[in-house]
């Protein structure tokens, strides 16, 4: 079983990702599979970040809190949050398959990304699983 | 699970390096990272102890060129060989595509390499994945101890203990040296990616 995208998929997400993240200030939105492969990744112009390596980290980190949250009671704990001193991460599940990594500056509120993330997962959904609207 | 990205016509794999504790996964990495610089634009990313030993992963992706019109870049994970980390060990098994077992040729080590292939199969029995059909490549590392003086097991043995039943292709191999570290990988990118072929078909 092996996951498959087509360009018009992509565009979509791409899309999804820049219009609602990058242009209200994000860095880099990236999303990714349970697995740690990169699906799509978007900047806001500086190509600062080894998105490969973040991929395979930030899958590692989501499922080592998910076996967590298993372990404490909870079925899973659907977002991570890891504060800087300027940089911010953000990671959140999108679905069982899917994840949502975000790095952000101390200029945005955490509040607004939250707001926002939460209307990319809403698209990303249903762009990846079609039926997931209905 | 390889991603197959359609508009850019990328595919993304995953091969796993698996087997017991200190057996030489790590190295292996080490020796591959070092010797193909030109493929590999990531520096390594490793997750250790403080005793310098994997705590859960080691990575770095590996470009492989084009095959049928699609650049390939290939993952490349280690787990945590230690028997406590089992945990761990699963998580970097999530959506392996193909495996390479390296076995520690050290004659003390033979229960070890036995009960770590048997918690391979075991481990991706949880992910509904076939030891016998995932594409599979041994490698007996360590033969280099021998020139020290340290007892190995002959091939005949580790054939016998690890092998007998899968008949997957097998290297004897130093990591340390660099001795067939490089044949084994492109072995199991080969069979990785027949094996994708063949899915795609």
């Amino acid at each position: 079983m092996h996951l498959a995208l087509d360009g018009e998929q992509l565009d979509k997400i791409y899309d999804s990702l820049k219009s609602t993240l990058i242009e209200i200030g994000v860095e880099t939105a990236l999303l990714l599979d349970t697995a740690g492969n990169v699906i799509t990744s978007v900047n806001d112009g500086a190509d600062r970040h080894d998105v490969y390596s973040l991929a395979a980290l930030a899958a590692a980190n989501f499922s080592a809190m998910r076996s967590m949250a298993k372990i404490a009671g909870e079925e899973e704990f659907s977002l991570l949050f890891h504060k800087g001193q300027k940089e911010n991460i953000y990671l959140s599940s999108v679905s069982d398959d899917f994840l949502l990594f975000v790095i952000f500056n101390n200029d945005m509120t955490l509040g607004l990304l939250r707001l926002k993330v939460a209307k990319v997962i809403g698209d990303l959904l249903g762009i990846l699983v079609p039926d997931s609207s209905q | 699970m390889a991603f197959i990205n359609l508009k850019e016509k990328l595919i993304q794999a995953k091969i796993v390096y698996y087997g017991p504790g200190k057996c030489g996964k790590t190295t292996n990495l080490e020796y591959i990272h070092n010797k193909c610089r030109e493929q590999i634009n990531s520096k390594m990313v490793t997750i250790k102890t403080q005793g310098d030993r994997t705590l859960f992963f080691d990575f770095f992706p590996f470009d492989i060129g084009k095959i049928e019109g699609y650049d390939v870049k290939i993952q490349l994970y280690t787990v945590p060989g230690q028997v406590k980390y089992n945990s761990t060990r699963r998580l970097v098994l999530k959506g392996v595509d193909g495996i390479v077992f390296v076995a520690d040729s050290a004659e003390d080590r033979r229960n070890a390499n036995v009960i770590s292939l048997k918690n391979l199969q075991e481990n991706l029995a949880l992910y509904k994945k076939n030891i016998f059909e995932i594409p599979l490549v041994m490698q007996y590392n360590k033969r280099d101890l021998a020139k020290e003086g340290v007892p190995i097991l002959d091939i005949k043995t580790l054939e016998k203990d690890l092998n007998e039943d899968l008949k997957v292709p097998s290297f004897e191999a130093s990591a340390v040296e660099g001795d067939n570290v490089v044949n084994t990988l492109i072995k199991a990118i080969s069979a990785t990616m027949a094996s994708l072929e063949k899915e795609l078909k």
